[in-house]
């Protein structure tokens, strides 16, 4: 059992006391984009419930019996799958996990086919990862199951936004007016996307820092349609006076199209490294989504240094995933 | 609508007093005892009965706070779900007497569910049980050790408990809404 500092807040819940999940509206989870301040900030207070679950000598609370969660993956993953995997059965639902390399997806079933087959056998909640973007809205079109997008294609990756979201408030105390950095490979990173969106709801100054071939076309064009960001190029002018340093794997995979001259110019250019993350806040945090390419976008030696934040990150995951598997569980649709 | 108030600030704190000596009285080992409200009206209830056993005896109690959210029975039948909020107490339960704190026992059911949080985080001694106001109706076979006050109602009737450190005030009151108006 975790000892907390035992002030009157803790004790009566101070943190936000006037919440309730009245305030929340979601039937699936797709993106950060249609999440509202309010919303995010019930997923951190929940998660923050979760986290002293995750404390205990017995981690397991038996709020989702004869629930049925099912893991559906169309992506390799280690982390997030094995995250929604312990977050449903520390909840004590029961998981099905599905590979698509050794289901029958490898006989052409298709999308639709394959959930309709466990919805059928009783799933509750799918947790979809697709390397098409915008496939979990097509499968919310045809289930009954609340469906997490637990990352599709270059669109959104939520679960990922909200545990940075969590990590960050957890060191700063706050989101709104921090500094946060993202340095890397935008354009592929469905992860950067669901960040941006989530920073910007909380009130964040996001600057995005890239060589501009890896920067998405018409950003700050529609203010309407995608958050404004300042964008530094100049990697060591973006990290001046940085709270938060986020950086993202270079998906070597989809750089085959001439976008970066080689990796070689991108590590000098781009890696974050300790003399440049020297520029940052003394106390600034490192974030990565992992999996990392040690010595390509991060310098080996502050993957795990006094920066770091990266394994409290995946720690976190856990707790955000039960959180949102509860506040689905009780959503009407 | 008409209310009634069945407990005044004075009544309140004079019963909270017979609650804490009661207390006292059934546990020999005072250094045993860990009262453990339960969220959100037990919680103050319990840090005031820490302190009145503080003046009596000059042994300071520990306090904890726990939340039943993840235990409930009825989380897919709610219209409006509970937030779930930390549960949070300061030493192990281990061998010790875990005094259940809590404003109304009514159905029993929340006790049903704080009994197996508590148990989920440890083996206490004994588990007991102190409740501010008793209004009868148990659809489990659960009984309180010490009641400030019984009050039998209906099932149309609310019994509201006001304290000052969540609602600014001290008062208990019986709020009864004839079947017309609802």
């Amino acid at each position: 059992m975790k000892v907390d500092k035992q002030d009157n807040a803790t004790l009566l819940g101070e943190s936000g006391a006037k919440l309730t999940t009245t305030v929340w509206h979601h039937y699936n989870i797709f993106d950060l984009d249609n999440f509202t301040a309010e919303e995010i900030g019930l997923v951190i207070k929940v998660a923050d419930a979760m986290k002293e679950v995750l404390s205990r000598p017995i981690k397991k609370v038996p709020t989702l019996r004869g629930k049925i969660i099912a893991n559906l993956f169309y992506e390799a993953s280690t982390r997030t799958r094995l995250s929604f995997e312990l977050a449903a059965k520390n909840l004590s639902a029961d998981t099905v996990n599905i590979t698509t390399s050794t289901s029958s997806v490898t006989k052409g079933e298709s999308l639709v086919d394959t959930l309709n087959t466990l919805q059928a056998l009783g799933a509750d909640i799918i947790v979809m990862r697709h390397y098409c973007s915008g496939a979990p809205n097509i499968a919310a079109r045809h289930l009954r199951a609340n469906i997490i997008n637990a990352g599709d294609g270059w669109h959104a990756h939520p679960t990922q936004a909200l545990l940075d979201l969590y990590t960050i408030r957890e060191h700063k105390g706050r989101l709104d007016k921090l500094k946060v950095v993202i340095i890397g490979d935008i354009l592929h990173s469905r992860v950067a996307r669901s960040d941006i969106w989530g920073l910007s709801h909380m009130g964040a100054q996001i600057t995005l820092c890239c060589p501009f071939t890896l920067l998405p076309i018409g950003l700050n064009q529609s203010p309407d349609q995608f958050p404004v960001v300042n964008i530094e190029p100049d990697i060591d002018r973006a990290l001046k006076d940085a709270d938060v340093v986020m950086a993202l794997r270079l998906q070597k995979e989809r750089q085959q199209c001439g976008l970066l001259p080689s990796i070689r110019e991108y590590i000098q250019l781009y890696q974050i490294n300790q003399p440049r993350l020297n520029r940052a806040r003394p106390d600034a945090i490192l974030l990565h989504p992992g999996p990392v390419n040690e010595g390509i976008e991060v310098a080996p030696d502050i993957v795990y240094g006094r920066h770091s934040v990266i394994t409290e990150q995946v720690a976190n995951g856990v707790a955000i995933r039960m959180a949102l598997f509860y506040l689905l569980a009780g959503s009407k649709e | 609508m008409s209310e009634k108030i069945l407990m005044t600030a004075d009544e309140i704190r004079r019963t909270l007093a017979r609650v804490a000596h009661e207390i006292l009285e059934q546990n020999k080992a005072v250094q045993d005892i860990i009262l453990v409200g339960m969220r959100t009206r037990g919680v103050p209830l319990a840090q005031r009965i820490a302190r009145l056993i503080e003046n009596f005896e000059g042994l300071r109690t520990p306090v904890g706070a726990l939340d039943i959210s993840l235990y409930r029975d009825d989380l897919s039948s709610l219209d409006i779900q509970p937030v779930v909020q930390r549960t949070d107490i300061p030493v192990s339960v281990d061998g010790k007497a875990v005094v259940l704190v809590d404003d109304v026992l009514y159905t029993g059911r929340s006790i049903r569910a704080a009994m197996d949080a508590l148990i989920d985080l440890g083996r206490p001694d004994s588990i007991q049980l102190a409740v501010l106001i008793d209004r009868g109706h148990r659809e489990l076979p659960i009984r309180a050790n010490y009641v400030g006050k019984n009050v039998p109602s209906a099932h149309d009737e609310e019994i509201q408990v006001q304290l000052e450190e969540t609602d600014g005030k001290d008062e208990v009151t019986l709020i009864t809404t004839p079947p017309g108006e609802k």
